[in-house]
């Protein structure tokens, strides 16, 4: 075991400090590298990976990483189609995920999973004090003051990366005293057994799956109907793969998928008894004498004593309330990263929320907040790459079709364009689009993809006019997701009409 | 995202949910995701598409009409409904003043919702009777 002082990062004032080991503490200290901003990482784990080195339970990721695509692995192209690498901007570094995976799935299975995550750490030299425990905040002035096993950390800024993986029950009377999707046991000890799941998210239906071949009668009940994310065109609900009990239950299978809130889990033998009613006309009751209960009942931030020091939470999953830039919407200085970035929902249209709480999301989320921070709190400018006026629509077009980040963050991250007579055309990058509709600035054009939950994806222009935002029309789907003919062109074309010949003229 | 358990007793005051059973209140509290704003931030945004119906759980919020403040709005309170209804595109900012927190559902959800509760629907168009009695009060 290394010496204390051989570790990275000793007890000390940073610029910056960056709390966590996932994938949102390891994505946002390599973009801050990149950008040449000086910070210690700092993770209570003893090795990086986050919450794969524990779950899911039926070990294999719910985000596929496809092996053959259209595109090399090590370009940028290629993110699309890989949800569970961190990106990089060297190609090298690139898609570390798919040669870690062994063929049987393009869903990653958790140790593959974690070993990509550490490949990651390793090869891009990222730096983290791990054993370190964050145990309790301090202000100092306009620092905090970090107390962790190691000594005192102090930075004026610090991005806390420490994932939604806190197991959480409602205060259902006796729900206490059953165990969590966390605590599940080996499967094989669940056979024969009548087990009744609360909760029908993802997590609950993960474990319903893994047990239909052990269990004798499996019950999944939650106040709400499930939803299903082939139906709703996202992420929102149950995904594919864990639809197989659903279909068991449709089928009158056995399993039992149930719209009820539960009263009460009560000790009854060796088992339990659990007491439901129905939300439904008559409110009907029903009690289920089962042997074993798991609460599939969701997660919450650890946030520590951050709540203590201002900084609002929301929700079940007692998220930071944050800013476009994902900075504690109360504190001022406290930033965050990885899954805890679902915080700022963004626009948030048609309902769909981002894929924030997920790595296919949240990497875009860290490069984008770390540019931020070189920017805003580090006096960095970075560059701007100048376009022709007459190369806008072919720039954003190509971005619509094969930007990763306009993908994965369907109407939250937008590829921003500047019209400005003293500057000229600038491409402004990622952004949040929200702060693109929301902010003052020169004239300037955002895209993204969106999704309304029943239609193909389809792009969107948001056109800002001195100083005023508005939505353009969205342009149509294409049945191949290509928005480069001559439909978007002209549609582009003429929603950038307004703002492009105004500054031509005074170029 | 399921929300808290507050959740349910702060709705169940509110006249929109008056007629609602223990239950009935558990499914609104997980069928309704809970939305957070700051002082200053748009919740629904003029002319922009996508947007729900948001009940406020606890602080105010201004409707802004072309940039002028036309209206406070408290906890019980809802908005966004009409714009859902009709289909159309919002015809003013909705403006968190202070902290505010939200229930929301989607626009394109509203339809399913309210023929399944049928009791919000009742509740609802009697808050939408409401305001246009207030408004020919006012141009009369």
């Amino acid at each position: 075991m290394a010496e204390l002082a051989d570790l990275p990062h000793p007890p000390g004032r940073y610029p910056l400090v960056v709390v966590g080991s996932g994938p949102g503490g390891l994505q946002v200290s390599y973009a801050l590298r990149r950008l040449g901003v000086e910070h210690a990482v700092l993770s209570e784990d003893d090795a990086p990976g986050g919450m794969f080195r524990r779950w899911p339970v039926f070990q294999r990721m719910l985000s596929w990483t496809k092996p053959f695509t259209p595109f090399e692995h090590r370009t940028r192209e290629y993110e699309r189609y890989d949800w569970n690498s961190l990106v990089a901007d060297e190609a090298e570094h690139r898609a570390l995920m798919p040669a870690l995976m062994d063929g049987s799935s393009y869903f990653p299975s958790r140790p593959e999973m974690e070993r990509g995550l550490a490949s990651f750490a390793s090869r891009t030299g990222i730096q983290v004090r791990y054993g370190c425990r964050w145990e309790s905040t301090l202000r100092e002035g306009s620092d905090f003051v970090l107390r962790t096993s190691d000594g005192d950390f102090q930075a004026p800024v610090v991005v806390f990366a420490v994932g939604v993986a806190q197991p959480w029950k409602p205060p259902t009377p006796g729900l206490a005293d059953v165990p969590h999707y966390g605590q599940f046991k080996p499967v094989e000890s669940y056979a024969d057994r009548r087990i009744f799941i609360v909760g029908k998210q993802n997590s609950g239906f993960e474990i319903a799956s893994g047990l239909l071949p052990w269990a004798r009668q499996i019950v999944l009940a939650s106040p709400s109907p499930t939803r299903l994310s082939v139906n709703t065109h996202s992420l929102v609900g149950v995904r594919a793969r864990y639809l197989q009990p659903y279909e068991d239950h449709v089928l009158a299978g056995g399993v039992v998928v149930l719209d009820a809130s539960i009263e009460a889990v009560e000790r009854a033998g060796e088992g339990f008894r659990v007491l439901t009613q129905s939300a439904g006309e008559g409110g009907r009751r029903l009690a289920f004498e089962v042997d074993e209960v798991i609460a599939a009942t969701g997660f919450t931030t650890p946030l520590r004593d951050l709540p203590d020091l201002g900084v609002a939470t929301f929700g079940q999953s007692r998220l930071p309330a944050q800013t476009p830039y994902w900075e504690s919407a109360t504190v001022p200085g406290v930033y965050f990263a990885g899954t805890a970035t679902q915080g700022f929902a963004g626009l948030r249209k048609h309902g769909i929320p981002s894929n924030s709480g997920a790595v296919q999301g949240h990497r875009y989320n860290a490069r984008v907040l770390a540019r931020h921070l070189a920017e805003t709190r580090f006096a960095r400018r970075l560059p701007r790459p100048r376009l022709r006026p007459e190369g806008i629509v072919p720039f954003l077009l190509g971005e619509l079709t094969r930007g990763p980040e306009l993908w994965h963050q369907r109407a939250y991250l937008a590829r921003v364009v500047s019209l400005d007579p003293d500057r000229g055309v600038l491409d402004e990058g990622v952004l949040p689009l929200a702060h693109f509709v929301d902010a003052a600035g020169p004239d300037a054009v955002a895209v993204t993809l969106e999704s309304n939950g029943k239609d193909d994806l389809y792009p969107v222009a948001y056109v800002r006019r001195s100083g005023q935002v508005g939505e353009v029309e969205p342009m149509p789907p294409h049945p191949l997701h290509e928005f480069e003919g001559e439909e978007y062109v002209r549609a582009l074309t003429g929603a950038l009409a307004p703002i492009v010949s105004p500054t031509l003229s005074r170029l | 995202m399921p929300v808290q358990g507050d959740v349910v007793n702060t709705i169940a005051a509110f006249a929109l949910f008056a007629d609602l059973t223990g239950p009935q209140l558990e499914e609104m509290a997980h069928v309704l995701d809970e939305a957070w704003f700051q002082d200053g931030e748009r919740v629904v945004r003029q002319g922009f598409r996508g947007a729900g119906v948001f009940v406020i759980l606890e602080g105010s919020a201004a409707i802004r009409v072309n940039g002028v403040d036309r209206a406070t709005l408290h906890a019980g309170d809802y908005f966004g409904e009409i714009s859902c209804l009709l289909g159309e595109e919002p015809v003013a900012d909705i403006v968190a003043a202070g902290r505010l927190r939200c229930l929301v559902l989607p626009g394109q959800q509203v339809e399913t919702f309210l023929t399944a509760h049928p009791r919000v629907m009742f509740r609802l168009l009697q808050g939408e009777a409401r305001k246009l009695r207030n408004t020919t009060r006012w141009l009369s």
